[in-house]
């Protein structure tokens, strides 16, 4: 039921790459959660309110008034307006409809899939992350659930469950979240049972020059211990060097090796979200471009310095693994606040380590894991209400770029393919699912969204055929053997299908995918043909050989 | 007059190309009757010489009122400055049917540079991001890429969008020339996508039309010796192939592999198939009496599956390339071979080619089995309870 508020005719939609510089003409409608331009040939072009990152008027031309409206999964659409008045409506009302001042006003809460109940609550429970845990191997002698947070308490962007030493006691809990940012203590990400070690995660420490923390320590020896294979442990600290440092003076900064017995501490600099925001911004710029030469191509490139940054995000995952597949020793990771390039690092270095995460469901398993539950701020940084600027950044579109790059040089060891990441994206800023809305559990719970929204997860699992790789080898890489990406620069490439998502003619016109998948659906039918033959054939020659047989 | 070097004949043996029209019902296009020229600069020299013959010659290529394009594959500068050494353009006056575009291409030296400074990049693995990204942009092999590209998709597009006949020349019709008509012949015609058809097209537009391999493809790219006349034209054209197999997976019968044994060969082969520089020399040097040919080893039924693509269906329409930067990739099969192992993207091609052409034929077929049960009725099949 789409209640039409605006309707306007004969405006023209431009396509930006099109060799013909040919438009289309149509009529464009303003419904309550989206806009839909329907052409002369009567396709339609839905565009959710949500998903406008940007409105810009441009200056009139003699065709009428250009509408430039971008979208947060890098749609670009160039709409002209035979009527400067109408584009101006149209502009303010975009501009209004594109910003939600309360949660409720999200698409999620007005999304009707036509499920009963008990459904609706099934969707939310297909990922139970207790299980996950004990897939993993927690709780054993060594690691524990600890109830300290079940109120959130101790932490407000923590979720319930956390998995401790056995050795961290509640005292220990409580001073550790007080050292540390936003009481983001030290607690498990991943255990890796073979090697018995750990990835641990946390925020930066409240160390500013000189400061100690007697439970800190305790807490990190805590972890160090826990892994019986390996004395020392390494501690992460994903900032460039330069800004930990600055981050003293502010009462904040990084373990000193000195304080902490049994640590290797190592800075493994990934850019902060300010530079990812503005580096994202000039790739988009440059993407942007018509009739651009292959040389500003790829010096705006360079210059944006996107394609370095995730290259560092996964030269840090690589570091990571190393450690625990090599060495067997636990790592402690963290940024300033722990929930974004923390969340990157624990999540590709599960990712490498653990081919489970190479499944469909393992990956839902992972995000609800290392993004949702432990507090990416997705309301923040996708802007799904109208709160700073400043708070945007692209970090989980970058963890999404350093998957596929993991799968285009391993073609074989993944089940889910390009269109599953494209497809999680999408809905991470649609807000049609309650999965990513809010800052963190706790908000969640308060939003009461597993009784009010629908989970992402069914829905994708309902269309899996979709996302799966036809490549996909599940023998690839045996339980727990990690995968190496090379990291050397080439082979970083520039992720066309995401930018370029809808700008089809930059596309192969052909899908090997497609025809992969039909092949392989073929194979699976003509395989299923020969049974059902050949049993017929038995059937029959019986029947012929004995004529007392009897064909029911 | 007529120029009678032995490095090319004005003008040489039309390459005629059947052009097609748009994709409008799906059937097949019937042939229309419009032509591809290839030639070498007209000498008009600083006195603006004419030659009748060459005028005539033009001029009967078009009908009454037909229109024709030139596209001269050098700078309206260059190609004004070349009269001073005798060559120069077709002027307007002399040709009124045929109007000229230049599209400046890339040859000789500077193109030498450009492979030689990429190659240089590839083999640095040391080298971070953006140091990267600076130098596949400083070598603009990728640029070099897109104009060819550009190029034949122009001609391309005169032939089959306006209807009109096209000639195209540089100065002396060997190099950047055949670049632009072999590769407007795969984006126009079906036939040349097929492994025989491209082997033709390698015959026709490269080795008959005089390509100087022995000049061109002397020593690649790790050479220290800067040789005047190299230049890797021929691996520009394979590089813009490869570039339509990644846009039209299913367009052409052959495979990567097949262009990576055709640039091997074209600098160092057991075969005489590249040798000199032009028909006559392969005479004189009796290549067709004293070696084996390239093509008479590849169609083998053993060898030629491996060059085979077996996603390959033949495609009747025409096959126009986005020339989009973000569209135009690095040949990383080729420019990478030697450097990074590429043993996951083989394997996933194997499975590829596995899904698309059934499990290897087991000596006995469930295929089998079944005809031989049925036409023997106390046959058992295998799987019986």
């Amino acid at each position: 039921k789409a209640y039409v508020t605006t309707i306007v005719e004969q405006v023209k939609l431009l396509d930006r790459f099109s060799t013909s510089n040919k438009s289309l003409t149509g009529t464009l409608y303003l419904t309550a959660t989206h806009l839909l331009f329907i052409d002369s040939s009567q396709r339609e072009t839905w565009i959710l309110h949500h998903h406008i990152a940007a409105v810009e008027k441009l200056p009139l031309t003699t065709s009428g008034c250009p509408l430039v409206i971008q979208c947060k999964n890098f749609r670009t659409v160039h709409f002209v307006v035979p009527r400067e008045r109408d584009c101006h409506d149209i502009y303010n009302s975009l501009l209004q409809l594109s910003r939600t001042a309360k949660y409720e006003e999200l698409y999620a809460f007005s999304y009707n899939p036509k499920q009963n109940e008990s459904e609706q609550v099934k969707g939310w429970q297909l990922i139970d992350l207790t299980e996950e845990y004990k897939r993993m191997g927690v709780p054993n002698s060594n690691w524990q659930l600890s109830d300290a947070n079940r109120d959130y308490k101790i932490c407000e962007t923590y979720p319930k469950e956390l998995y401790v030493p056995r050795t961290a006691s509640k005292p220990i809990i409580v001073g550790s979240s007080k050292f540390r940012s936003k009481g983001r203590f030290p607690v498990l990400s991943y255990y890796h049972k073979n090697k018995e070690a750990a990835i641990c995660r946390c925020s930066q420490p409240l160390s500013g020059f000189s400061a100690r923390c007697l439970e800190d320590e305790h807490m990190l020896q805590a972890i160090s211990k826990a892994n019986p294979s390996n004395r020392y442990m390494y501690v992460m600290d994903t900032r460039p060097k330069l800004n930990a440092m600055a981050n003293r003076a502010a009462g904040k900064g990084y373990e000193n090796e000195d304080n902490y017995s049994n640590i290797r501490f190592q800075f493994v600099g990934i850019e902060n979200i300010h530079v990812m925001r503005s580096s994202l911004q000039k790739l988009l710029e440059v993407s942007g471009t018509k009739g651009l030469s292959v040389n500003d191509f790829l010096s705006g490139l360079e210059n944006s310095g996107w394609l370095r940054h995730i290259k560092a995000v996964l030269d840090a995952a690589v570091f990571l693994v190393k450690a625990i597949a090599v060495e067997s020793a636990s790592v402690l990771v963290h940024c300033s606040d722990g929930w974004d390039r923390t969340s990157q690092v624990c999540s590709l270095g599960a990712l490498l380590l653990d081919s489970y995460y190479r499944t469909i469901r393992g990956f839902m398993v992972l995000i609800e894991k290392d993004w949702i539950s432990f507090g990416h701020k997705f309301s923040d940084r996708c802007c799904q209400l109208d709160g700073d600027p400043k708070e945007i950044s692209p970090v989980f579109t970058q963890f999404l770029e350093s998957v596929w790059n993991l799968t285009e040089q391993f073609p074989q060891a993944f089940e889910y393919n390009e269109a599953f990441l494209l497809q999680i994206h999408e809905h991470v800023h649609s807000c049609q699912f309650g999965n990513f809305l809010g800052n963190c559990q706790k908000e969640r719970e308060e939003l009461k969204l597993k009784e009010k929204t629908y989970s992402l997860w069914p829905f994708l699992l309902d269309e899996q055929k979709r996302y799966q790789n036809p490549l996909y080898n599940p023998d690839f890489s045996p339980e727990l053997t990690l995968l190496e990406p090379n990291t050397v620069s080439f082979n970083f490439k520039f992720w066309r299908n995401m930018y370029h998502q809808f700008d089809r003619s930059m596309h192969p016109r052909q899908s090997v995918f497609n025809l992969i998948m039909n092949m392989s659906e073929q194979n699976k039918q003509l395989e299923q043909d020969i049974k059902e033959l050949e049993a017929n054939l038995v059937l029959r020659c019986e029947v012929h050989l004995n004529p007392h047989f009897s064909l029911e | 007059k007529v120029s009678a070097s032995a490095a090319s004949a004005w003008p040489s043996a039309p390459s005629r190309c059947p052009g097609s029209p748009p994709p409008s019902s799906g059937c097949p296009p019937p042939l229309a009757p419009q032509a591809m020229l290839r030639s070498s600069q007209p000498l008009t020299g600083p006195n603006r010489k004419r030659c009748r013959e060459d005028e005539v010659l033009l001029g009967t290529v078009l009908d009454e009122g037909e229109r024709g394009f030139i596209i001269d594959t050098r700078s309206a500068q260059a190609a004004k400055q070349a009269r001073m050494t005798g060559g120069g353009t077709e002027p307007k006056s002399s040709y009124p049917q045929w109007r000229r575009l230049h599209r400046p291409l890339e040859r000789g030296r500077q193109l030498q540079e450009s492979f030689i400074k990429l190659v240089d990049a590839c083999n640095d693995t040391t080298i971070n991001m953006d140091r990267w990204l600076n130098r596949l942009e400083s070598c603009r092999w990728l640029s070099h890429v897109k104009a060819a590209l550009s190029t034949a998709c122009l001609a391309a597009q005169c032939m089959d969008r306006e209807e009109a006949n096209v000639l195209v020349h540089g100065a002396e019709g060997t190099d950047t020339t055949l670049l632009v008509t072999a590769l407007a012949q795969v984006i126009l015609d079906p036939s040349c996508r097929t492994l025989a058809g491209f082997q033709g097209l390698l015959e026709r537009e490269w080795i008959e039309a005089g390509h100087p391999f022995h000049l061109r493809c002397a020593h690649s790219a790790y050479s220290h010796a800067r040789l005047k006349q190299e230049a890797p034209l021929f691996l520009l054209f394979l590089d813009c192939v490869w570039q339509l197999s990644r846009q039209f997976p299913f367009s052409l019968e052959f495979s990567e592999r097949l262009l990576l044994t055709l640039f091997d060969n074209a600098y160092a082969s057991a075969y005489g198939t590249f040798l000199c520089n032009n028909e006559k020399e392969r005479c004189l040097c009796k290549v067709k009496e004293n070696t084996h040919s390239l093509w008479a080893w590849l169609n083998q039924p053993g060898e030629r599956q491996k060059y085979l693509n077996p996603l390959y269906s033949p495609n009747a329409l025409v096959i126009w390339p986005s020339v989009e930067p973000q569209s135009i990739q690095l040949w990383q099969g080729l420019f990478f071979r030697w450097i990074r192992s590429s043993q996951y993207l083989d394997e996933a091609w194997a499975e590829i080619q596995w899904l698309v052409e059934g499990s290897e034929p087991p000596k006995d077929s469930a295929g089998n089995r079944l005809s031989r049960s049925l036409s023997d009725p106390t046959a058992r099949p295998e799987n019986a309870r």
